[in-house]
């Protein structure tokens, strides 16, 4: 039994999907029923369930957990299993369709699906690793969640590799060495992190070929994050903290 | 998908505040050359320099001043609002400091254009 909110309008949803390889593609069009309350991961999975079976897309959890089925909608990076379709359409001229594309930055596989290898080996390459300071054997050490540093740890935490940060940047597009927002904003996180031992290796890590200095401070990592967290606010301390370990020649 | 002048993901304002700066720079670094050329002038070449001053009296270029002081202050108080960015501590109102940058420029280009005109 569907409830109110699944009933399909008597509209029609029109819809261009990205389809292809990591060599070509080209948008498809699809008339999909609209409903008073979808998302576009529901707009995708109505089309591979019952126009395009062979559509390829990713997802998993469906609640925002997860991070796996972000993709371009209407040109602007987005979480699709909690953009509505109305919330997609703002700002778009009426009778253009939705566009649905795969994430900027990153190689195709196919479709919607894009390879997420080099993003998450970024994040390896800035030291993303946490380093214990202590054994098993010894007590777990207590940190106070009033501290500055853990408050600092704290508020870029909530990351679930979704990777829009990364589709949003043009400092990616330019520069393919460049670790990105969320590697970037994984190692503050450590940085800040009182049990962490890595803090030099991380710092000589992020301030590199490709590090954190290579960031023009667009914010668009920051504007788009469907966490609402604030990648290029990580990347400024990580830019002071290298700049002070650089001058007191401890990197 | 007809092509856009800006592609949506940098459809938001800090994004223009990147490329207001980006543009203003480049448009200083054409314009430095020329300006050294001419007080160049001034050491080798008074005759010279007379007929350029004479020219600038121009409408025209007068107006382009307006513009070139416009360059020069949004991209001054731009420059100020990234090194607070980078080197103070984070503040939640980057697009405040952006807008209050271009209304500053705004600002110091109008009163010079008074003062020119």
């Amino acid at each position: 039994m569907l409830s109110e909110a699944e009933k399909p309008t008597a509209e029609f949803l029109d819809v261009a999907i990205w389809r292809g390889n990591a060599k070509r593609g080209v948008f498809h069009s699809y008339k999909v029923p609209q409903l008073e309350n979808q998302t576009i991961l529901d707009v995708v999975s109505y089309v591979q369930r019952h126009i395009e079976p062979k559509l390829t897309y990713r997802f998993a959890c469906r609640v925002g957990m997860c991070g796996s089925c972000a993709m371009m909608v209407n040109g602007r990076p987005m979480w699709t299993c909690r953009t509505h379709v109305d919330r997609a359409m703002r700002g778009i001229m009426r009778g253009n369709p939705l566009t649905i594309e795969p994430l900027r930055n990153l190689p195709v596989i196919k479709d919607l699906a894009c390879d997420m290898s080099g993003f998450f080996e970024k994040w390896t390459r800035a030291e993303g690793r946490f380093h214990p300071t202590r054994t098993r054997s010894e007590a777990i050490e207590a940190i106070s969640p009033d501290s500055d540093a853990r408050k600092a740890a704290n508020e870029a935490i909530e990351c679930i590799n979704c990777a829009v940060c990364y589709a949003a940047c043009d400092a990616v597009t330019g520069n393919k060495h460049y670790l990105g927002p969320a590697a970037l904003n994984r190692a503050w996180t450590l940085i800040n992190d009182q049990r962490d031992g890595g803090r030099n290796l991380r710092l000589s890590a992020v301030s590199g070929k490709g590090g954190c200095h290579n960031c023009h401070s667009q914010q668009s990592c920051s504007n788009y994050c469907p966490n609402e967290l604030n990648p290029t606010m990580s990347i400024t301390g990580l830019k002071r903290e290298t700049t002070k370990a650089a001058l007191k020649r401890e990197i | 998908m007809g092509k856009l002048l800006i592609k949506p993901h940098r459809q938001h304002p800090l994004w223009l505040a990147f490329i207001l700066h980006r543009l203003s720079g480049l448009g200083l670094a054409i314009f430095l050359p020329v300006h050294f050329y001419v007080l160049g002038l001034a050491l080798n070449d008074q005759a010279g320099l007379d007929r350029f001053l004479h020219w600038s009296d121009n409408p025209l270029v007068r107006f382009a001043e307006f513009g070139l002081v416009f360059l020069l202050a949004v991209h001054f108080f731009g420059g100020l609002r990234l090194l607070a960015l980078e080197f103070l501590p984070w503040s939640p109102r980057q697009k405040t400091y952006a807008a209050l940058a271009v209304a500053t420029s705004f600002f110091v280009t109008c009163a010079f254009w008074l003062n020119a005109v």
